[in-house]
């Protein structure tokens, strides 16, 4: 009875559903991913983008305090006075350190430089000053051995590397390795917690029904391959409203973050722009990572360079063979829960007590585990390699290799051979899950091993 | 008239144990009957196979003349010997799904659960869930789970475990309630005596064969032993050409109270001429066996093997 099937998996997906813990759950994690966007964007707002102060007793009379150049990182401001007022007025001043270059200081002999600071200097703070300090030098030393200052800016370069990914045909793709990578990593860290979330959820929930006893009475009404798929189907949906809840609450969540920070900087930015054009493409890039389009500050050539530098990744992306991705992706997905859904299934089927999982949960956890420890570091390295290839085969662990291997792009026959066993194995699993989910429901106290169990798959309905 | 069900050479085995050996029974319709052996004697199997939770290896199950056949599930209302509900349901929700599963549309049931649950006094309890109720409370919910889908056929297993007192006199009146109603009632049990008086056709199962069914009446009739237990005050004469008493026990003043078999030939009422004219009668009756001692008495006569290594529990 089909009506039955719907009942089934309609009680197993309400029931969760309305659970306290389905509704703490789905609130507390994007609660975290929000707090850890928060203290990401803290970090980056504290460390990278916010700009040190440093003031510059120049007493060496080359006028080198004037000509150090502030950075996104640093900002030096000239000071006048003696070494003893100033550390005075440094002291009650707000700015992160005072720079002395004492008198007497030479190109040949770049001697008795000092850096005060409250409290300890850090090692970027110092690196950053003896960079600027650097930079002036060698400019002064070449200009000393009689370089022009058109030949000094044409020495000047700015590296910036494309790396374009050559396909078999030999056509041309703009390809950036890295968001290549991290889709690939997103994807089967998605279909992994997803198969273990759930799958352990299926087999929780046959575990229950069978030691409430409610077996029997159910039995009497529905054939055991529909309770057994309804409750995998109902299962899913639970996770897929799970995920969908969470990726938007998620995305909701730590924009309204960095939205909160983004106007801060986008204030700050805007007093900071005359005097330092960094400032812009800092909120821009911000604002740019909570999906705040930074475009309106694209005033400044910083700021357009940041957003063309945005724009690169999403030619990346576009790039990317997205329509096999999202194909393979919702494939692998859903063959890969129900291959091992009936599994886990069969497991809470088989044995009378939650503690006794444990020696069939091993043989069954450990393709998964291994499929995705394998994946992330020697698929994720070498996609088109002998172990992707035949791991993307195998049906137990393909469902973890293959959507590593799709954003890298796959030849179309290794994907269809791919699916085609992957159902092959779904089919197989929910078939022996069936078998042993039949006879298990109803058996008590009987210590089952793996004998037993190949003994069930022959019994007669 | 045709029986609701009937068994025909039914035959399951469990890898090497048989379950059920070439069963055959006709229940018939609107009556009360009686399923009833040992533990382990195979009536568990056999309702498995009613209910289509297993299927029979061999044989097969009719019901009003038609093979056993998947929508014949809503017209069978089962209560197991393993009573078990959902227990994070509450229990208007829990009656609803199970009531649904058989087919109810959800307007239909919800009515049916309010008139139930009001006659069992579990009207409060609707929106608890099931493991905040009683043991015994939780055994209605069940009890109505059973029947709420109008069952023609009810199945119950080991129908008084687990009730106390009152509410086994409850259910009982409502298991002859529906079968006033018109129902078909099977009541399988190892407590024979508890279900005696309730049957109306038994059959006696032991080691997965059928010793023996019928009318309950017609049962006793055959296995009546001419035997009768008097009371009275005055002498009986030991020896006699028609009776035999076997058992005699003399109390004080005369009394006595005695179990006297009568020969071929004679009636009781031989037997309660000859006490009227020598003794003084206060009681006579005759001794019917329960159905226990007559399933033990059967199974030593056919097959007197099993007996040594279980017995029947009382």
């Amino acid at each position: 009875m089909p009506s039955n099937f719907w009942l089934i998996a309609q009680r197993e997906y309400l029931t969760r559903v309305k659970k306290r813990s389905f509704l703490i759950m789905t609130l507390l994690v994007p609660l975290i991913v929000a707090a850890f966007g928060f203290f990401i964007v803290k970090i980056a707002t504290s460390d990278n983008d916010t700009q040190d102060v440093v003031q510059v007793l120049d007493t060496s009379g080359q006028n080198l305090g004037a000509r150090l150049v502030s950075t996104k990182q640093m900002q030096f401001k000239p000071v006048q006075g003696t070494l003893e007022t100033v550390k005075k007025d440094y002291l009650k001043s707000e700015d992160d350190g005072l720079l002395y270059l004492p008198a007497g200081l030479s190109l040949e002999a770049p001697k008795g430089v000092q850096l005060y600071a409250k409290g300890n200097v850090s090692i970027r703070k110092q690196q950053a000053v003896e960079t600027a300090l650097d930079k002036l030098f060698s400019e002064d030393k070449m200009r000393a051995s009689g370089l022009s200052q058109e030949k000094l800016d044409a020495l000047k370069t700015n590296i910036d590397v494309a790396s374009i990914n050559l396909d078999e045909t030999g056509k041309e793709k703009n390809s950036n390795a890295l968001a290549t990578s991290g889709i690939a990593y997103a994807l089967a860290l998605l279909i992994y917690l997803f198969i273990f979330m759930y799958g352990v959820q299926i087999m929780r929930g046959v575990g229950e029904e069978k030691s409430s006893r409610i077996m029997e009475v159910m039995l009497s009404s529905v054939k055991p391959f529909d309770l057994m798929m309804g409750k995998i189907v109902g299962i899913a949906a639970v996770g897929l409203t799970q995920f969908l809840l969470w990726g938007i609450l998620s995305v909701g969540a730590t924009s309204a973050v960095t939205a909160v920070f983004a106007d801060k900087l986008a204030a700050t930015a805007s007093t900071e722009t005359a005097a330092n054009p960094g400032g812009a493409e800092r909120a821009a890039k911000v604002m740019g990572g909570a999906e705040v389009a930074g475009t309106d500050n694209a005033t400044t050539p910083d700021a357009a360079a940041a957003v063309s530098e945005r724009f690169s990744v999403f030619k990346a992306l576009r790039g990317l063979p997205l329509g096999m991705i999202a194909f393979g992706f919702v494939i692998y997905f859903l063959g890969g829960y129900l291959l091992y859904g009936a599994l886990f299934g069969a497991i809470g089927a088989a044995v009378d007590d939650q503690t006794d999982t444990q020696q069939f949960m091993f043989p069954i956890t450990m393709p998964l585990i291994l499929s995705y420890i394998i994946g992330v570091s020697v698929i994720l390295r070498n996609p088109d390699g002998p172990v992707a290839f035949w791991m993307s085969m195998i049906p137990f662990t393909s469902p973890i290799a293959m959507v590593i291997r799709l954003p890298f792009g796959v030849p179309v026959w290794q994907l269809a051979l791919s699916i085609g066993l992957l159902i092959a194995g779904f089919v197989f699993t929910v078939w022996i899950a069936a078998r042993i989910y039949r006879v298990g429901v109803l058996m008590y106290g009987k210590k089952v091993t793996y004998k037993e169990l190949s003994k069930w798959l022959f019994y007669k309905g | 008239m045709q029986p609701a069900l009937e068994a025909l050479n039914v035959r399951k085995v469990y890898g090497e144990h048989v379950a059920l050996n070439d069963v055959s029974l006709a229940i018939p319709d609107r009556s009360i009957y009686g399923l009833l052996g040992p533990n382990g004697a195979g009536k568990t199997s056999l309702i498995r196979i009613i209910t289509q939770i297993t299927g029979a290896d061999a044989g097969e199950i009719r019901i009003r003349g038609e093979k056993l056949a998947p929508k014949h599930i809503a017209e069978i209302g089962y209560l197991p010997e393993e009573r078990g509900l959902y227990k994070k349901m509450k229990v208007g929700e829990q009656l609803l799904y199970l009531a649904r599963l058989k087919g109810l549309s959800r307007t239909d049931a919800t009515q049916r659960i309010k008139a139930w649950v009001q006659r069992f006094d579990l009207a409060p309890w609707v929106e608890k869930n099931v493991e905040d109720l009683s043991k015994g409370m939780q055994q209605k919910v069940q009890f109505i789970a059973t029947v709420l889908h109008e069952p023609s056929i009810i199945i119950l297993d080991e129908p008084f475990s687990g009730f106390d007192p009152i509410n086994a006199n409850l259910i009982k009146d409502e298991i002859l309630a529906l079968r006033d109603k018109g129902a078909t009632i099977i009541l399988a049990t190892h407590r024979m005596e508890s279900v005696e008086e309730m049957c109306d056709n038994i059959a006696l199962i032991n080691r997965s064969r059928k010793v023996l069914d019928g009318p309950v009446s017609a049962v006793k009739d055959t296995f009546r032993t001419q035997t009768y237990s008097v009371e009275g005050q005055g002498r009986l004469m030991v020896m006699h050409p028609d009776f035999e008493v076997l058992e005699h026990n003399e109390r004080e003043n005369g009394h006595f109270h005695d179990i006297i078999r009568l020969h071929a030939g004679t009636t009781p009422n031989d037997l309660l001429r000859y006490l009227i004219g020598n003794v003084e009668v206060h009681a006579f009756r005759e001794l019917i066996p329960s159905i226990n001692e007559i399933f033990i008495r059967r199974v030593r006569e056919t097959m007197p093997e099993t007996l040594l290594e279980e017995a029947p529990a009382a």
